[in-house]
C-alpha cells in the first residue's frame, strides 16, 4: 500500500462515498479505507434514504432496478403513545410515490451498492482496514494516515475523515473532542421478517410502498425514548433509543426496552409472529448544532456523523452526511487541482456547508437537543396526558361531556400543571421557530 | 424473544481471538456504585462476576457507548481489527 494518492478518504458510509464519487469523478486519484468486510457492513442506522440528495450524484438511481430500494414510503406518521394506547397523526399520498421523496433502504446494502458506483467513477475501495493513525508533518500539517497494515501509510494531498460518529481516530490525533453521553442517544434496532405480502397487508399501504412511524412517548422507562418503525419489502425495522446520560441512570436495558416496545397494543399487532433476523446498535449524535467540531484544518475536512451533523427534530441524518460528503468532495477537487490544501483554502468548505440547508436547518434548532435534555416531561408526561384526555372523551361511561372536561383539566393540574404547560409550549416554540 | 443472547445470535460477526475492550483498573469497578455498564450496554457485554467485570467482548455491537458511558472513564475502546467484529447483513 505504499503508494501516494491525492485524496484518503477515511470511511465507506454515505458521506465518504459521497465524497469519494465527486472526487473521483473530476479525476482526483481517491481510495477509501473501510474497516468492516465491505462498506455498509459497520453502518447502522433508522432507515429511511432521502432521494433528493442522492440524485446530486446519481440522478434518477431509484429508476435503476438494481439500486437495493424497499420500499417507497408514502406515509408517515408521527404516534404520541403511553404505556397501553397510542395516538397517531399521518400524512398519506401518492405524491411522494413518483418521483418518490423518501426510501427505505438497508444501510448493509445500500452502502454496498453505492461503493460499486464509486468503483465504477474509479475510486479504490480497502476493505478490512482500521485507520489508526493520522499522520502529520512537523507544521501539524496532515498529509497522510497509517492503518493497521503491515507498511500500510497512506501519503496524500488531503484527508476526509468520514469514520461515523465515535470516531476514536480524531479523538486521538486531537481533531475533535470526546463525545459526551448527554450528546448522543444509544439506539437498538431489530429487523423483523415477515413477508412481502404480509407487510403489505399489516401496514395497509400498496405493494412496494411503505409507511414510517416515528414514536414519542412513555416507553423507554423515564427516559426521552424515541422509537421508529420503518417497512421494508418482507422486513420491518423497529428500533428504540434514549439519552445516553440518562440511561447511565437507568435499570432497564437496551434489549429489555425493545421487547417491551414490542408488547404495546399499537406495536404488536404488526410485527407479531415475526423473527428477528438482525439486532444492531448505533448512536445518534443528537446534540446539534453547539456539539458540530471544526469542520476542516490543515489538510483536512470533516463530513457527515463525523461532523455531529443529525437534525434530531426531524430524524434526518445520512441526507446530511450525504450532502457534506459532496460538498468536501467538490472542495478536494478544487484544493487538489489548485495544489493548495491548507487550512486558508479549505474555509471555504466551511462556508458552503454553512450556507447549505445542513447548518441552516441545525442552526435553527439549535436549542432544541437542550430543550429535550432540560425538559423530559416532552417525552413522558405529555404523550400520557394526551393519551388520557383522549381515552376520557371516547370512553363512554354515563358521565356528562361538561364532567369529562372537569376531569380532563383536573388530571392537566396534577400531572403537569397549567402554567408549566404554558411554559414549556413557549419554550418549544422558541427552540423550534 | 428475550434473552439478549437470542437476539445477538441473530448477528452476524467475526470474532477475533483479542479483544478490543479492556477495563484500564478493576479497583475503580469494584468501588463503582451503579454500575451502568452492566446495564446500558445493549449486547451485555459488561457482567459483574463477583468481584470483578467479566468483559464478553466477542458479543460487542460496537456502538461506543461503554467508552462515554463509564463514570470513571475506565474502558480502554478500540475498533476490532480491520474486517473484525460484527459484520452486518441489514444495519
Amino acid at each position: 500500500m505504499e503508494e501516494t494518492f491525492d485524496l484518503v478518504i477515511v470511511g465507506g458510509g454515505p458521506a465518504g462515498m459521497s465524497a469519494a464519487i465527486v472526487a473521483a469523478r473530476a479525476g482526483i486519484k481517491t481510495i477509501v479505507i473501510e474497516r468492516g468486510e465491505f462498506p455498509g457492513s459497520k453502518n447502522v442506522y433508522g432507515g429511511v434514504v432521502y432521494v433528493h440528495e442522492i440524485e446530486k450524484i446519481l440522478p434518477d438511481f431509484w429508476k435503476d432496478k438494481t439500486a437495493p430500494i424497499e420500499r417507497i414510503i408514502t406515509d408517515s406518521r408521527i404516534v404520541f403513545a403511553n404505556d397501553h394506547g397510542a395516538m397517531q397523526v399521518g400524512y398519506k399520498t401518492d405524491r411522494f410515490s413518483d418521483p418518490p421523496n423518501v426510501i427505505t433502504t438497508h444501510r448493509a446494502k445500500w452502502d454496498r451498492w453505492y461503493a460499486n458506483k464509486a468503483k465504477e467513477a474509479g475510486v479504490l475501495i480497502v476493505n478490512n482496514t482500521v485507520v489508526e493513525e493520522v499522520l502529520r508533518e512537523s507544521t501539524g500539517k496532515v498529509i497522510g494516515v497509517r492503518t493497521g497494515r503491515p507498511d500500510g501509510d497512506l501519503h496524500c494531498k488531503l484527508v476526509i475523515f468520514a469514520d461515523g460518529a465515535q470516531s476514536p481516530l480524531l479523538v486521538r490525533a486531537g481533531i475533535r473532542k470526546e463525545v459526551k453521553a448527554e450528546h448522543v442517544a444509544l439506539s437498538v434496532k431489530e429487523t423483523i421478517q415477515l413477508s412481502e405480502e404480509e407487510v403489505t397487508k399489516r401496514f395497509g399501504t400498496k405493494p412496494g410502498e411503505g409507511v414510517t412511524f416515528e414514536i414519542l412517548g412513555s416507553l423507554a422507562d423515564k427516559m426521552d425514548g424515541v422509537a421508529i418503525m420503518y417497512t421494508n419489502k418482507d422486513t420491518v425495522s423497529l428500533g428504540i433509543g434514549a439519552n445516553l446520560e440518562q440511561w447511565k441512570k437507568s435499570k432497564v436495558t437496551p434489549y429489555e426496552m425493545i421487547d417491551k416496545l414490542k408488547e404495546h397494543p399499537m406495536i404488536k399487532p404488526l410485527v407479531d409472529g415475526g423473527q428477528t433476523k438482525e439486532y444492531v446498535a448505533h448512536w445518534l449524535p443528537e446534540g446539534g448544532y453547539d456539539t458540530i467540531p471544526k469542520l476542516y484544518g490543515n489538510g483536512y475536512l470533516l463530513c457527515g456523523d463525523t461532523a455531529m451533523l443529525f437534525n434530531a427534530l426531524h430524524r434526518e441524518g445520512t441526507n446530511l452526511a450525504q450532502e457534506t460528503g459532496r460538498l468536501a468532495g467538490e472542495m478536494a477537487v478544487r484544493a487538489i487541482k489548485e495544489g493548495d490544501t491548507s487550512e486558508r483554502m479549505l474555509s471555504e468548505y466551511d462556508a458552503n456547508v454553512k450556507n447549505s440547508f445542513v447548518l441552516r436547518d441545525m442552526r435553527k434548532y439549535r436549542k432544541f437537543p437542550h430543550l429535550l435534555f432540560n425538559n423530559p416531561m416532552i417525552f413522558q408526561t405529555l404523550p400520557d396526558v394526551v393519551g388520557d384526555m383522549i381515552e376520557e372523551m371516547l370512553l363512554v361511561d354515563g358521565k356528562s361531556k361538561k364532567e369529562k372536561q372537569k376531569i380532563i383539566v383536573r388530571n392537566i393540574r396534577k400531572k403537569v400543571g397549567l402554567c408549566r404547560l404554558m411554559g414549556l409550549a413557549w419554550r418549544a416554540w422558541r427552540s423550534v421557530k | 424473544m428475550s434473552k439478549i443472547e437470542d437476539k445477538l445470535y441473530t448477528t452476524r460477526y467475526r470474532v477475533d481471538h483479542n479483544t478490543h475492550l479492556k477495563i484500564a483498573d478493576m479497583e475503580v469497578c469494584r468501588k463503582c456504585e451503579g454500575k451502568p455498564c452492566t446495564i446500558f450496554c445493549p449486547a451485555k457485554v459488561y457482567i459483574w462476576d463477583e468481584d470483578h467485570i467479566r468483559v464478553v467482548y466477542e458479543g460487542c455491537l460496537e456502538c461506543g457507548s461503554c467508552r462515554i458511558g463509564c463514570p470513571y472513564f475506565n474502558i480502554t475502546w478500540n475498533f476490532p481489527r480491520g474486517g473484525y467484529g460484527v459484520q452486518h447483513k441489514f444495519g
